[in-house]
């Protein structure tokens, strides 16, 4: 074990899958030489050299086009896309082409080498275009998988997964724990299975449910709401996409209750999608509707994002209008 | 020209193009020592003009450095210089009509200035304050003035492109005598918003000026890891659009230029592509280090470029300008950009009310619910939220 925080951990695992898989390449906007403008692929290109981590023409829909041609040739191709808010150029890449090769082909092709890694979401005083949370466009897209990591130790593991899961992977990255979550990370390879939740904490009160950077922001609400004697179960869905339903509906059926959080807008936020699963797999076991505590929706705002976040006391008081419903 | 009449010429035998066939020339016309070359077709220029452009440079450049310190001491979250560029800038806005639309990246605040944006109004917008016209939504230097037509900036690169295509087409079909300039880096030439824009511009003749600044740098990535073609000009041509390349540290060339980009693109309902070859002198915004990815040395050389020095020697040798009253400029400017940080920075932030204006025409009663929530949570909690807090 050795303690570092996300984007050492992150620079680890691509490390790591590298040495282990000759096919794989690393490729985006500045994360050649200079190792990406967050230093996440720092010193990758000295390491394998200038062809297997390099700089990328500043093309979004280019850098996507191009991981699917690699990885539909049987490489392994890892890029990244400098901010989520920059994915939209590559939308159709992803969308069209990335999620639909294998099934559109009868499974003649596939991209599942390839992996998408983005920095997403607020906290940063980024304004609109440099906070935005966009997992629910891909959630909604049938042929990806959906990955966020909410510390060093779940980052790196998930992301040795993603890198070698047989699907193409999008993994956002919590870029306010970039440099601030620090944690003890193992040593060596390893995975964490993509698709299953984490129970990060038992409580038979009531669930709360979040992923990525909003998981130290319902850990903090419930240790208030702890403190009111509100037992709280704690989740972190980590796979948005598949999502592990069983996890979440075991959960729900103990307590009762459910409080998702998520930082995107909450109108066709993935959190709605949770929703009306669990009140059709636990029905009878509801005590009280499920509650979401979710961004505004308006575009991401500079100077209200304090005002704008799902932040622990709002997480709070839905965790006790919950409880008193 | 049909395909049957592409080629006026006939091979037998295989021959390549490669990008040696496309001869650019570059344009300059002012020299280092503030001469001009013999034989140089100076721009249209008198000394009104004159003197505008250059009290822009030194605004400029004593904002970029003011505002660059501001940023270091934490008053404001993020800061981006034009220095080095200010004659590609500050030299093509020149060229326009008020009336001309201009759709900018991000890197062009002095062409902003020059149309008549005040120091009062960078400083509202800079520091989010309730005076500011984009109503502190978004990250510092992200600016725009409907009534100066500039564009407001939005970070995503390249999307301004095709955008002005439309604008352009726009005024095409009103009848009005004006043009539509759109400035861009040659990484986000890159993009595939690029092509999008200019083939669409070329092909429905639409009267717009694409102004490429070719500062060598994408934030780290290098030109020659950019591009292996001609430049960004080579692309032009390959467009149908008439296209030229010039000293972008030279005032007089890119304002020669883009004059007569201006004339043609109006004459002719039909785009131009100007290439200002130039250098980003600063970092790439105040969260870049440089030294990461270049040298003190090319930083070095590229400070003998100075394009402001370049034409402020020009103003000197034809009369127009004197040190002292340079020294008084710059020193006026300094007092007056701190006395309006010291202004902007006591400024409350726009009300709470405005997070759920604009998103469309009127609120919709979702958000009228969410804004009503969230009140009553400020109120429980107004500690917590001390902008809104007070002023709800």
């Amino acid at each position: 074990m050795a303690q570092m925080n996300m984007l050492h951990a992150i620079n680890e695992a691509l490390s790591i899958a590298m040495k282990a898989d000759e096919r794989m390449v690393v490729f985006g906007e500045d994360v050649g030489h200079f190792g990406g403008v967050f230093r996440a692929t720092s010193g990758l290109q000295e390491q394998f050299g200038r062809d297997r981590c390099f700089n990328t023409p500043l093309t979004e829909q280019g850098i996507a086009g191009f991981a699917n041609g690699l990885a539909s040739h049987g490489m392994t191709p890892v890029a990244e896309i400098q901010f989520a808010d920059y994915i939209f150029p590559a939308f159709d890449q992803i969308v069209n082409e990335a999620a639909k090769f294998r099934y559109r082909s009868g499974n003649e092709f596939n991209v599942g080498g390839l992996t998408f890694r983005t920095p997403y979401g607020g906290g940063i005083a980024g304004g609109h275009y440099h906070s935005q949370s966009p997992e629910a466009y891909f959630t909604q897209t049938p042929g990806l998988k959906v990955v966020v990591p909410r510390n060093p130790e779940q980052a790196k593991g998930l992301l040795l997964a993603a890198i070698r899961d047989p699907n193409p992977v999008i993994f956002f990255e919590p870029k306010r724990l970039y440099r601030a979550s620090v944690g003890e990370v193992p040593e060596g390879d390893y995975q964490i299975e993509l698709g299953k939740a984490d129970v990060v904490k038992h409580g038979t009160d009531i669930t709360v449910l979040a992923w990525g950077a909003q998981m130290e922001i319902v850990e903090k609400a419930c240790v208030m709401a702890e403190k009111e004697g509100i037992s709280c179960e704690i989740i972190d869905l980590r796979t948005l996409s598949p999502w592990d339903i069983d996890t979440v509906a075991k959960s729900v059926k103990k307590t009762g209750r459910l409080v998702i959080n998520h930082e995107a807008p909450l109108t066709g936020g993935f959190a709605g999608e949770i929703a009306a699963t669990i009140q059709q797999e636990c029905f009878l076991h509801l005590e009280s509707p499920i509650n979401r505590v979710c961004g505004l929706d308006t575009p991401y705002p500079l100077i209200h994002e304090k005002e704008y976040m799902p932040d622990e006391l709002k997480t709070f008081e839905a965790i006790k209008a919950t409880m008193a419903f | 020209m049909s395909n049957a009449t592409l080629s006026n010429e006939t091979v037998h035998r295989v021959s390549f193009l490669d990008k040696a066939s496309l001869h650019i020339p570059i344009l300059r016309v002012l020299q280092a020592d503030g001469t001009t070359y013999e034989n140089a077709v100076l721009p249209v220029i008198d000394q009104d003009l004159a003197a505008k452009i250059y009290d822009t440079c030194v605004f400029t450049r004593v904002l970029d450095e003011r505002m660059l310190g501001a940023q270091r001491q934490g008053r404001i979250s993020f800061y981006m210089t034009c220095t080095g560029e200010e004659a590609a800038i500050i030299g093509s806005t020149a060229a326009l009509d008020k009336g001309d639309v201009i759709l900018a990246q991000y890197r062009e605040h002095a062409a902003l200035r020059y149309r008549g944006f005040t120091t009062e109004q960078f400083m509202n917008q800079m520091f989010s304050n309730e005076k500011d016209l984009g109503k502190g939504r978004q990250m510092p230097i992200h600016y725009g003035s409907k009534a100066l037509n500039y564009h407001t900036i939005s970070s995503p690169l390249a999307t301004q492109i095709p955008q002005a295509t439309g604008v352009a087409y726009g005024q095409k079909l009103k009848g009005e005598r004006n043009v539509t300039i759109c400035y861009f880096g040659e990484g986000a030439a890159s993009e595939g918003d690029f092509h999008a824009g200019l083939n669409m511009a070329s092909v429905l003749k639409a009267p717009v000026i694409f102004f490429c600044r070719n500062n060598g740098y994408a934030i780290s990535t290098p030109t020659e890891e950019q591009y292996a073609g001609n430049g960004i000009a080579s692309r032009g041509v390959g467009y149908g659009m008439h296209t030229i390349r010039v000293d972008g540290n030279d005032m007089l060339a890119v304002l020669a230029a883009t004059q007569q980009a201006r004339a043609y693109a109006l004459e002719n309902n039909a785009p131009v592509l100007i290439e200002a070859m130039t250098y980003r002198l600063g970092a790439h915004s105040s969260s870049d280090d440089p030294s990461g990815y270049r040298s003190k040395d090319e930083e070095a050389k590229w400070q003998q470029h100075d394009p402001v020095k370049r034409f402020k020697l020009w103003l000197i040798n034809k009369g127009w300008l004197n040190e002292a009253d340079d020294v008084k400029t710059h020193e006026q400017y300094r007092e007056e950009v701190l006395a309006a940080v010291k202004v902007a920075e006591k400024l409350p932030v726009p009300r709470l009310d405005e997070i759920i204006e604009d998103v469309l025409d009127k609120p919709t009663a979702v958000l009228k619910k969410q804004l009503k929530d969230l009140k009553e949570h400020i109120n429980k909690y107004p500690k917590a939220y001390p902008k809104s807090a007070g002023r709800l």
